[in-house]
């Protein structure tokens, strides 16, 4: 990767604000992003593929797709973001940016925080909006796609803010991917668990509060609990380093 | 008070206390075990509804309930080595993950032995059944962690945050028989109300439970002293101890 391409984080004093520099980080997170257009699609054709092989190798008939379409959809999902995690902190980890930020005056899982929003814009956001055009491929009906965007929605933040704690810790690991993978996926579970439950309780008319408010509070959970985490595993990943 | 605090910090008389412990955690803990299991499979009554199917619940109620009391503890391990640095919780995280990994094993395959007659299935993904299936990755989980860091701080603390973000899980799978409508039977134990049980069966039980404790903990003592032989090989007492054995 081009050096020069990558935006540097300058020093922010302590005078600038908690939100101006959340606000900084992110900003900067995606201007490296959009600099880096491959990175941006390929979780987004990762995700297209696997949706496809699921019709070509269990069987394209249109009741099965129906009944596993947003199972199929949800399991897509969280192996693209599982897939994307590796680059969360690894390009800033590597050429000393994360270091910078650790330093930063202004507390670490703000920034920490930031950088996760900004990487569900990035992979999380992407698959919500492409989410209805597969739903359509894979026969789901109109109330069904309705429900799982809106799970999708709720959900892939909760995917990227667990992921986040995975990715510091297994920050400058050899095979640090599929170390990630092992100890993200158990904590996926409970949130592909209800996801998918949301869409079913929808497709059979029943009603899907109580699943939203679960989900609710997942991300409200992970909102407030994983930066804590996962700045306190940067913090251990950089000491290592 | 204090002064204990301060001497479990301490390596060596962690490993003395564990020598004059040991014999006492095995005897008691096989005692109980045999007198637990013996009682329930021999002579406790059968039951009405699964006759005699039921009686490996004495071997699957206590790998279960110990499967996830080790990782509580580990939990409460981890809180301590993040907060106070503490080497010995460290060691007992370290330790004691590979157990639980074992008794969470064996609490799915004693219920898949015992799912088979009184369901007519091995494997059911039911709530109690999946969230036990995801102790058992969290387990997994913490042992590829901790083998893949090389620093041994790091890796310590490292590790504890991930048990840590792991004991979520915790309250699920406690919970999960009450919160869903599944097929795995209630909690068989609840420490505020009588058990439903006639004594006959939850006496052995119970025996059978607080001998696997013993057991642990006997296990628990033997790991860790390895532990702190490999981790304390350059210190003095540990020369001492080698030679003294080997005289």
């Amino acid at each position: 990767m081009n050096a020069e391409a990558r935006p540097v984080i300058k020093p922010l004093s302590s005078g600038v604000g908690n939100v101006a520099a959340m606000k900084a980080v992110f900003s900067r997170d995606m201007k490296v992003a959009f600099r880096q257009r491959q990175d941006l699609l390929n979780p987004l054709l990762f995700f297209v593929m696997v949706v496809t092989l699921f019709p070509l190798g269990v069987s394209p008939e249109v009741s099965f797709l129906r009944e596993a379409g947003a199972g199929i959809l949800w399991v897509a999902a969280l192996l693209s973001v599982l897939l994307s995690l590796d680059h969360l902190f690894r390009h800033d980890f590597d050429d000393g940016t994360l270091e910078q930020l650790v330093l930063q005056p202004q507390p670490l899982f703000l920034l920490v925080l930031a950088k996760t929003v900004a990487h569900w814009a990035l992979t999380g956001l992407p698959l919500v909006l492409l989410a209805p055009v597969l739903g359509v491929m894979v026969h789901l009906e109109g109330n069904s796609i309705a429900v799982l965007c809106l799970t999708l929605l709720i959900g892939t933040p909760v995917l990227s803010l667990i992921g986040s704690i995975g990715a510091a810790l297994t920050l400058g690991l050899r095979s640090a991917g599929v170390l990630l993978s092992l100890l993200i996926i158990p904590l996926y579970i409970p949130v592909l668990i209800f996801g998918t439950g949301t869409v079913a309780a929808a497709a059979e008319g029943a009603s899907v509060d109580a699943y939203l408010a679960l989900m609710g509070a997942f991300l409200v959970l992970a909102v407030t609990l994983a930066p804590f985490a996962a700045s306190a595993a940067l913090r251990i990943s950089l000491s290592n380093s | 008070m204090w002064q204990i605090f301060h001497k479990l910090g301490s390596p060596k008389w962690f490993f003395g206390i564990a020598t004059r412990l040991m014999p006492w955690l095995l005897a008691g803990g096989v005692l109980l075990l045999m007198g637990g299991i013996v009682w329930g499979l021999g002579f406790a009554p059968k039951d009405y509804l699964q006759g005699n199917s039921y009686r490996i619940i004495f071997i699957h109620v206590p790998t279960a309930f110990l499967a996830q009391s080790v990782y509580i503890m580990m939990a409460v391990a981890a809180v301590v080595t993040l907060v106070w640095r503490m080497k010995l919780a460290d060691v007992f995280v370290k330790a004691v993950a590979p157990v639980g990994l074992v008794l969470t094993f064996l609490a799915l395959f004693t219920g898949a032995v015992w799912g088979k007659p009184t369901w007519g299935t091995w494997w059911i993904w039911d709530a109690r059944l999946t969230s036990m299936l995801i102790l058992l990755f969290l387990y997994g989980g913490v042992i590829a962690l901790d083998r893949a860091i090389n620093d041994e701080k790091s890796a310590a603390r490292a590790v504890a945050v991930l048990v840590l973000v792991g004991v979520v899980n915790i309250p699920i799978i406690k919970y999960s028989v009450e919160w869903w409508n599944t097929l795995h039977q209630p909690a068989t134990f609840k420490l505020t109300e009588k058990p439903s049980m006639p004594p006959e069966m939850w006496v052995p039980l119970l025996l059978s439970i607080l001998g696997l404790y013993l057991v642990f903990g006997w296990l628990a003592c033997l790991r860790m002293q390895t532990e702190i032989l490999v981790r304390e090989q350059r210190t003095r007492w540990v020369k001492d101890h080698v030679m003294a054995g080997r005289a």
